[in-house]
Formats: C-alpha cells, structure tokens, sequence
C-alpha cells in the first residue's frame, strides 16, 4: 500500500507541469493559433516564479510572477504572429530559443539560491496518515492544475466567451464579420497559454527541486504539444493524457531499477524507446482518432493560419 | 532621419545576431593563442559542465596574457556536435577540449581534418597524433561514498542515478557498491539510467523511485542537485556530483566528489604556448589532486570519518584500489581472481557491474 501511494505522489509531480502548460496550449489552438513556444515560456516561468519567490519571500508571488512572464513571453510572440502575422511555426520555434536564452541569462545570478517552499492547503493534520496524503499532500499548484482541467473544459463547452473562442478558431473570417475581434480574442488565449506554461514550468523550479538551473525543464514543452494532440483538443483527455504520460517515465523508471516483478520483461526494452513512447503513442492516437471519428481530428480548422481579412 | 535610424538599427540587429552563436571568450587580441572547449552541459549545471568550465577560468586565470578561451555549451552527444568542433577549429582555436565521452568519435573525425590543432578527449579511448584523452579517476571518489554509504545505510540497499551505460559510470557503480560491501557484505543496490546527463523532473522522479524501491541512500551520477533536494525532503542521504552542493540540501548532502580539471587544463595549454605538446592518455586521481572530497557533513559518525580517510589516504599513496580481486559479476561469476588488480586498460572499457547490483541494465 505504502508502495502505491508513494508511486501515485511520484506520477503526480510528474503529470502535474505538462498538464498545465497542455491546458494552456489546449485553448491557444483552438482559437486557431499554434504556438510551438511552450518550453521556452515554461523555462521563462521558471527562472521568473523563482527570482519572484528569491525577492519577495513568499512563493504565491512566485506563481504570480511566473504566470506574468510567461504571459509577457506569450504576447512578444502574439504580437509577431497576430498583428505581424508572421509564420506562427517560426516563431513559435523562435520564443522557445529565445525563452531559453532568456532565463538562461536571468538566471545567472540565482543559480544555488534557496527559495521558500508552498505550506500545504490542508491542515498538515489531514497530510499524516498515508492515505490521506495521496488527496491532501501535494503543492496548491497541483490542486489549481485539476481545477483548471474543469474550469478550462467548462469554459469552452458551456460558456459564450468559449463559444467566441472556438468560432475564432474554426472559422475566423466568419467570426470577424459579425463582429467579434478576432485578433482580440486570439491575444487573450496566446496570453491565457503563456500563464499556465509559466506555472508549469514554475512547479519545476519551485516545487519538484527547488532551485534553477538552466534549461532545467528538460524538453516537457515538447511533450506538452504532443499532449494537445494527443487529447484530440479535450481537456478531459488531456488529464489522462498526462497521468498516462506520468505513469509511462513511472513504469520506466520502476523497470530499470528491477523494482516491479510484473515489469520485468521491461528491462530489456531499450531506454531509448521508453523516450519516444510519448511521441509513438501521440501518432497511435491520431491515427485512430482519424479512423474512428468522421469529423477527423477535432483539430480546430483554423489552426497555424494567419488571420487576413479582406478589408 | 528615419533611414539612418533604420540603418543603424539593422547595423546593430546583424552585430547582436553574429554574436550569438559564442557566448564566451573575448576576440580582440589577435596575437593571442585560441583555446576552445565543448560542453555538454550548461556551465551553471552546477555539476559536471560547471567544474570544467572552472577548468576554463583556471586557464584564464593562468595564462590569460597569453590565450583566450572560447567556449560552446549545450552541445549534443550525436553528429551535431560535429559542425561545432569544426566551427571552433576554424576560428583558430589551436587545442579543443571536448568534454564528454560521447563526443568521441566526432573528436577524432574533426580531428583527421585539422592535423595541425591539437585535440583533447575527456573520458574516452581513442587517440590519434593530435588528439589526446583524459580522465579523471571519479571512481576514487565513488569508494569514499561507498565506504561511508556502507554504513551508514540502515537498509543495506543503496540507489544509484545514473545517466547512459559507459564505462565512466560503470566503474562508478562497481566501486561505490565494492566499498560499501566492505562495510556491510549484504549491501545490495539498485540502478537506474535516466539517458540524460541532465533532466532535473526525471532525476527527481528516478530518485522517488529509488526511495520508493527501499533505498535509504541514493548517490547520482547525473549532473543537477535535484535527487539532494528530494532526499533532503525525505530526510535521507546522498552525495553530491561535480561539485560541492551542499547548498542545495544542507542535511541530505553527506559529501561530494568535487571534480577539479584546472590544474590540467593549465598545464596542457602551458603545453601549447610552449610548443611541447604531445599526444598522451592521461588519467589522474585522488593523488593528483583532480578528485577532491568536499567537507562531510556532520551527520557522518568519527570512526566512518576515519573508515573514508583511510580510503582517501590509500588512494593517495598508491597503497589502496578497490579493484582487487576477488570480483564477482552481476551472475556471480568470478571476473578478477583473488589478489589480482584489474589494470587502467581494463577498467578504461569495463562493461559488467558487480555482484549485488540488482537492476539489469
């Protein structure tokens, strides 16, 4: 028992950040914009949740901050795609370079700092017992990042402004001439993208190890688009995209180690292919979503097109 | 007006974008003799890329009069790294360190095309008239954890973080789990590789496993202090990896192999400026002063204290080496018979672990 609460603790700090930065990438696409820059405004986040904590003490501003960089980091590149329309492929490649470089350099002066830790929501009473501490244990970013996953569902499903948001993104010149500002909702869903790839890429810095080091989201960006995908543009899906994503460096890991009996044909699978699996099984979704469902892959029809009206 | 402006700005938007691709180094003096190095990590790794890169500013230090360094960090282990070498070579470097085993066979290859710049190879084993190799004996240091690990585990199954399957952690892994069966004959350990150097959210998450898996103590050979943080969460030890990280978890961090490459650097391009420079295989250790073991905390008891000096002071003249038979593998053959020492050559290309590794890797 122990053993499973303490492997269902570890998926969770795994899942947590990619299901973050997945949300808010989630609803950047579907008001039709690809932005490829998640992992650079995550490792912006990251250093900027962390030098916020550094200076001001308290890792609430932390999180602040990180949401406020990373929507800065969000809207550079709003502004190159949105009101330059730029090639939204290349700049999204271009923030995630110059995100990287960014915190890089603003990072030079926090490296082997020490920040404030989060206290727990709950009473630390309810966190004791080793059951309860699987609902009650964790950081508040990992309780926000559930609550997002409704909200963000609910949000696009049930409401007007969400409603707006995926017109926006299956048929903007549609959208535009009954009035609706196109390039006006697309900035807010870019900034909305940039907060939550802040906050996840904060969780590393703040949460999981709480330091910076460069670079030290390690590629989660990446598979963070690859979780949109692989969600079929659904928040629901996206949740269990990312548990499946954490259980999977889970299994990996527990193979390696010899840990898990049931496991143990595992250890002779090249590590190499437990790194691609993310990827291997993003493609073996779509192509079953692509078999399965008429309407295709749900993918938001506007996707990555520059918005032109014809004024 | 506006034109000039204009000019000007584009004037300055090309000199920013054609300094980008080298952050280090300073290019003014002409004279002066070019060193390059390749990293694979960012120089605040604050681990394996952060001590060569005090490697770096030793040399600067040293003989800045005379050279100036350049350095390219984040440099992948794949055929990438190719153009980069190449890159440094053409802008006149005269010696390139390349930091890391997997750049071997890029090393030689761009080395075949430059037989007049002098090349050295950090961890590997092939060499050619302009390219050198060296290491550093990190398993010394691995035998000092080991011996402190051996006793201080109350579970006697000790983790390890390592990064890919090469001979450097290898023989890391043999000599921390030898020395501490010294200690404790039934001390067992289990492995895993995460396939980077460097991943802070997978090493955290591979050092919850290890804890998880019954591990009380885990030692990294991966370069972050992320695993410290997680142990110092979880009240339990392990060392640090490169460099002193005591920092990081002042109550988890027992000791660390501190890897010190500037007293080689300085005398390899002292080498150089003098024209004396040769072709070698240099591979130095605790008695040379390139591993160093950080202050113990205070949590290690006197008499383990003693346990690891003896270690270190064995290491230092010459009178101690955990690689003296018998050995037995993972399967419990015997690999080194009693007595006998396994040599440099042997172990520059070991590829086996020992008996009591548990993970099939």
């Amino acid at each position: 028992m122990d053993f499973l609460i303490a492997a269902i603790i570890t998926i969770v700090g795994i899942s947590t950040p990619i299901l973050l930065a997945g949300l808010g990438e989630l609803v950047v696409e579907k008001s039709g914009v690809l932005n490829l820059g998640v992992e650079g405004m995550m490792l912006v986040g990251a250093i900027a949740g962390f030098a916020a904590t550094v200076l001001t003490g308290n890792p609430w501003l932390g999180v602040i901050g990180a949401a406020v960089a990373g929507a800065l980091a969000a809207s550079l590149f709003g502004f190159f795609v949105l009101t330059l329309n730029s090639n939204q492929v290349a700049t999204g490649l271009a923030l995630t370079i110059f995100g990287t470089g960014l915190s890089s350099l603003i990072g030079l002066s926090f490296v082997g700092r020490i920040v404030p830790q989060f206290g727990s929501v709950f009473p630390p009473e309810l966190a004791r017992d080793p059951l309860l501490k699987v609902l009650f244990g964790y950081s508040p970013v990992v309780y926000f990042a559930l609550i997002m996953v409704f909200a963000v569902g609910w949000f696009l499903k049930s409401t007007r402004a969400g409603l707006i948001l995926r017109a926006v993104g299956e048929n903007d010149l549609s959208a535009h001439s009954i009035g609706y500002s196109v390039i006006g909702v697309r900035y807010a869903a870019v900034a909305f993208g940039g907060a939550m790839a802040g906050i996840g890429g904060a969780y590393f810095s703040m949460v999981i190890t709480p330091m910076w080091a460069e670079r030290m989201t390690a590629g989660r960006g990446w598979i963070a688009l690859a979780l949109v995908l692989f969600a079929g543009w659904r928040a629901g899906r996206l949740l269990v995209g990312a548990i499946f994503f954490g259980v999977l460096m889970w299994m990996e890991l527990n193979a390696k180690a010899g840990g898990l009996s049931f496991l143990s044909f595992a250890q002779y699978i090249p590590s190499q292919f437990w790194a691609a699996m993310p990827y291997l099984m993003t493609v073996v979704v779509l192509t079953l979503i692509s078999m399965r469902d008429r309407v295709g892959l749900n993918a938001p029809a506007c996707l990555g097109k520059p918005f032109l009206p014809a004024t | 007006m506006a034109n000039l402006n204009r000019r000007h700005f584009i004037a300055a938007a090309g000199a920013a974008a054609a300094a980008v691709p080298l952050a280090g180094g300073t290019a003014f003096a002409q004279e002066k003799i070019k060193i390059g190095f390749i990293f694979l990590g960012p120089i605040g790794d604050y681990g394996w890329t952060w001590a060569h890169n005090k490697g770096r500013e030793a040399v600067d230090a040293a003989l800045g009069d005379k050279v100036e360094t350049i350095y390219v960090e984040n440099v992948a282990e794949d055929a990438s790294a190719i153009p980069l070498i190449r890159d440094l070579a053409q802008q006149g470097c005269k010696l390139i360190f390349t930091t890391s085993y997997g750049y071997m066979d890029q090393t030689i290859t761009v080395a075949a095309e430059f037989p007049d710049v002098k090349f050295e190879h950090c961890t590997g084993f092939k060499r050619a008239d302009n390219v050198s190799t060296y290491n550093s004996k990190f398993h010394e240091g691995r035998a000092v954890l080991g011996t402190i690990s051996g006793k201080l585990s109350k579970s006697g199954t000790l983790g390890y973080l390592g990064s890919y399957k090469v001979p450097e952690v290898v023989l890391g892994v043999n000599s921390f789990l030898l020395s501490a069966q010294k200690q404790n004959p039934d001390a067992k350990l289990k492995l895993v590789f995460i396939d980077s150097w460097f991943d802070p959210p997978k090493e955290a998450a591979a050092t919850e496993t290890l804890i998880n898996l019954g591990c009380d103590i885990v030692t990294t050979h991966t370069d972050s202090p992320a695993a410290l943080q997680i142990l110092e969460q979880k009240g339990l030890y392990g060392f640090g990896q490169g460099a002193d990280m005591s920092s990081f978890a002042p109550n988890a961090h027992l000791t660390a192999i501190e890897d010190i490459w500037g007293p080689y650097y300085v005398e390899r391009v002292q080498a150089i400026v003098d024209g004396t420079w040769a072709s070698a295989d240099t591979w130095d250790g605790m008695k040379e002063g390139t591993v160093v073991i950080s202050p113990y905390n205070k949590a290690v008891p006197a008499d383990v204290v003693a346990l690891a000096d003896a270690v270190q002071a064995g290491y230092k003249d010459g009178t101690y080496d955990i690689f003296t038979g018998p050995i037995y593998d993972q399967d419990g053959n015997l690999k080194v018979e009693e007595g006998k020492v396994m040599t440099m050559a042997e172990l520059a290309v070991i590829d086996w672990f020992v008996k009591g590794v548990e993970s099939a890797a």
